[in-house]
């Protein structure tokens, strides 16, 4: 069965040019970089060559770059290096649809004795730039918001935040792990502070971050340790994926343009097509958006089982419904935007890359509509083609957190 | 991915008995469209021999939900009506090959449903339906925690959340949750050994981590104390507590009586809290 492969935002395949000017690390390229031999001078060279790679896609200097074990540890290194950085601040402020990696440092941080400012959204996913505004106090030692949602694809305007931010003396993080490779990026023009980014979201393997951290910013490191990232983050650096996180982003920053243009064009022909099927909406602002992704639900029939009757025909893709997490409730981003309990459980994401191709979106767009049609026949809520006014529809539970 | 059986998978994928019934004598409606699942049920029932001649389903839900709609169809047609009452959630989750813990839940909605449809076909309320709801998000009665606990022999909150996902949403109840678990465990422990829910050292252990886990360290918390549970050694609990004001030994006593109070009330009535000092 051929694999289609629209799941692009959970992660990658890696570029086989990537996994190339990987393997000679495994092999006789084995020297650590720190050691006063050529063994490790010959392999410091291919990190300095990597670190120039990505810091080229990034549009900053190299020394900014620090290397991680993923987009999580970037954030993280970033949440704690603020704070601890300005020990006399106890205010943060992030927002309800941020990436798990931010989102559940909250709860502890609150436990801390940290007051934080989970900012809302509209049914867009778009921050309220005046609530954000008034939410910025003396004592806010940061703010922390992601540049692309990893669901929806909603892009917040993070370089007039990050503006915000400087006039007040506040760091400003940015979660760019959806964002970087998608859309161009020249940070040495920004006032962002620190931003995240995984490889495995763009074509490198997965277990390699890393965290840009502008220069003259005062940084703690997260990961104590060795000299390794000039004192940043301690480990003997994973050689291989450094290189390979350094080819991606090469063929990352070519590819740009791509993104903009056939990646684009085939998602806006993919979603269009999508929502020809009666009682289908898009989650999210459509303008302001990643390229690559859309977020469509499905109203009266449930995630999960569409996902298995995509899987069928060898078609990935994935779903903010309650089933596929695990938990028993829609994903926290649907449920901040506030996406309707009839929508929410029948949501799809469907996440582009440039190896996506015409036939492709051809065959998905054949498969989908009888997928649904077959699920809404099951279903209770469903009858003669109409959504049916059946007893189940509401729920009877007075203060039911699931439907908000 | 979730890992389903075959079985499962067929049953999803060309699912049995799907619509309604020619004639409704009985119809069960469970779940709703905001917790995720929804099933309604109906079946025909040959009066003279109460025998179910037909029965099928509409479901909303994920894969699983589906399948065991479907199962349950199978299992009870051709069945006298207190023979399906007789199966169980366990029995329908057997048929299917099993379900993955998570999912057990779909498979206690079957079973729900069976319930409405036979009390709506004899013109009797529902049992479960009669308790008072406990879980506010999931609408969830104690009358059908305890069955389900019982039934399938669950030991921990975390499970009667698997179970009939009461605790999966805002977690509010799971305090009563805990409650009603020790009740039971109780009980079955005075039934004597070998009864399903027998306290062993090991399900004593779980119990009392859970409790402090889920009830008292985030009281504990909420006034800027502590508690970390150590060891456990027979009727000892060893513990670390931290208070507001730690180095008060009159507030460490009332702490120290409130985890026993607790304790005693949630696990077992011969607990004794011990403070443990490294
Ligand atoms: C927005 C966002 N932040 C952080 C992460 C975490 O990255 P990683 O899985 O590399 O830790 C992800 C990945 O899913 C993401 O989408
Ligand atoms: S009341 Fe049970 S989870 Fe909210």
């Amino acid at each position: 069965m051929k694999t289609i492969y629209f799941d692009n935002n959970a992660t990658t395949r890696v570029d086989p040019e990537v996994f190339e000017a990987m393997v000679p690390f495994f092999q006789d390229l084995y020297g650590n970089p720190s050691s006063m031999h050529h063994k490790g001078g010959e392999v410091a060279q291919h990190i300095r060559r990597a670190r120039r790679q990505l810091a080229d896609l990034l549009g900053c200097e190299p020394e900014e770059v620090i290397y991680t074990a993923s987009g999580t540890e970037s954030d993280n290194t970033a949440l704690w290096s603020a704070i601890r950085g300005r020990p006399d601040k106890k205010h943060l402020v992030t927002s309800r649809v941020e990436h798990s990696a931010i989102h559940n440092n909250v709860a502890l941080l609150r436990r801390l004795g940290y007051l934080v400012t989970e900012l809302g959204v509209d049914k867009y996913g778009r921050l309220d730039m005046g609530e954000l505004l008034s939410a910025l106090t003396p004592d806010t030692a940061l703010v922390s918001l992601h540049w692309a949602n990893n669901e929806t694809g909603v892009l917040f305007p993070v370089e007039e935040i990050a503006g915000l931010c400087r006039e007040r003396d506040i760091i400003f993080h940015t979660d760019a792990v959806q964002a970087v490779g998608k859309i161009p990026m020249k940070l040495k023009d920004s006032k962002i502070d620190m931003l995240s980014l995984a490889g495995h979201k763009l074509h490198a393997p997965k277990g390699i971050g890393a965290l840009y951290a502008r220069q003259g910013l005062k940084f703690l490191p997260f990961m104590v340790g060795g000299h390794q990232e000039r004192g940043r983050r301690g480990g003997t650096e994973n050689v291989p994926y450094i290189v390979g996180l350094g080819k991606a982003a090469e063929l990352a920053l070519k590819r740009l343009p791509e993104e903009d243009t056939r990646v684009r064009a085939m998602r806006d022909r993919l979603e269009e097509g999508l929502l020809k099927i009666p009682y289908s909406i898009v989650n999210g602002d459509r303008k302001e958006r990643l390229p690559n992704t859309t977020n469509i639900s499905f109203e009266y029939i449930e995630g999960e089982s569409i996902l298995f009757h995509l899987s069928h025909f060898g078609i990935c893709a994935s779903s903010g419904s309650a089933c596929t997490s695990g938990s028993l409730e829609p994903s926290h981003v649907l449920r901040a935007m506030g996406v309707p309990f009839t929508a929410a459980h029948g949501s799809i994401r469907l996440s582009l890359c440039p190896y996506n191709t015409e036939d492709e979106v051809d065959f998905v767009l054949e498969k989908f509509p009888p997928i649904v049609e077959k699920l809404r026949a099951l279903s209770p809520f469903w009858k003669d083609g109409k959504p049916s006014d059946s007893a189940l529809l509401t729920c009877d539970t007075d203060n039911c957190s699931v439907c908000g | 991915m979730w890992e389903y059986s075959d079985k499962v998978m067929d049953h999803f994928e060309n699912p049995r008995n799907v619509g309604v019934v020619g004639r409704i004598d009985g119809e069960g409606q469970v779940g709703s469209l905001s917790c995720g699942d929804a099933l309604r049920l109906t079946i025909q029932v040959d009066k003279e021999k109460d025998l179910i001649e037909d029965a099928k389903f509409q479901t909303f839900g994920c894969a699983s939900a589906i399948a065991s709609s479907s199962a349950l169809t199978e299992m009870i047609k051709g069945k006298t009506v207190d023979e399906a009452l007789a199966i169980t959630n366990q029995d329908i989750a057997e048929f299917l090959g099993g379900l993955p813990r998570e999912k057990m839940h779909c498979s206690v909605m079957g079973q729900e449903a069976l319930e409405a449809a036979v009390a709506n076909y004899r013109g009797v309320p529902v049992k479960a339906a009669q308790g008072d709801v406990v879980c506010k998000c999931f609408g969830v009665t104690d009358a059908e925690i305890e069955k389900v606990v019982r039934v399938n022999r669950l030991t921990t909150v975390e499970e009667v959340t698997q179970f009939t996902k009461a605790g999966g949403g805002c977690g509010q109840c799971k305090p009563k949750l805990e409650e009603i678990l020790a009740r039971i465990l109780h009980q079955s422990a005075a039934e004597g050994p070998g009864k399903p829910a027998r306290m062993t050292a090991l399900r004593r252990i779980k119990l009392i981590e859970e409790a402090i886990n889920t009830q008292i360290a985030p009281a504990l918390i909420k006034d800027g104390g502590d508690i970390e549970l150590v060891d456990v050694d027979g009727p000892e609990v060893l513990v670390t507590l931290k208070g507001a004001c730690a180095s008060c030994p009159a507030s460490k006593q009332t702490l120290a009586d409130f985890v026993t109070d607790r304790l005693r009330a949630l696990v077992d009535p011969e607990i004794v809290v011990r403070e443990y000092h490294a």
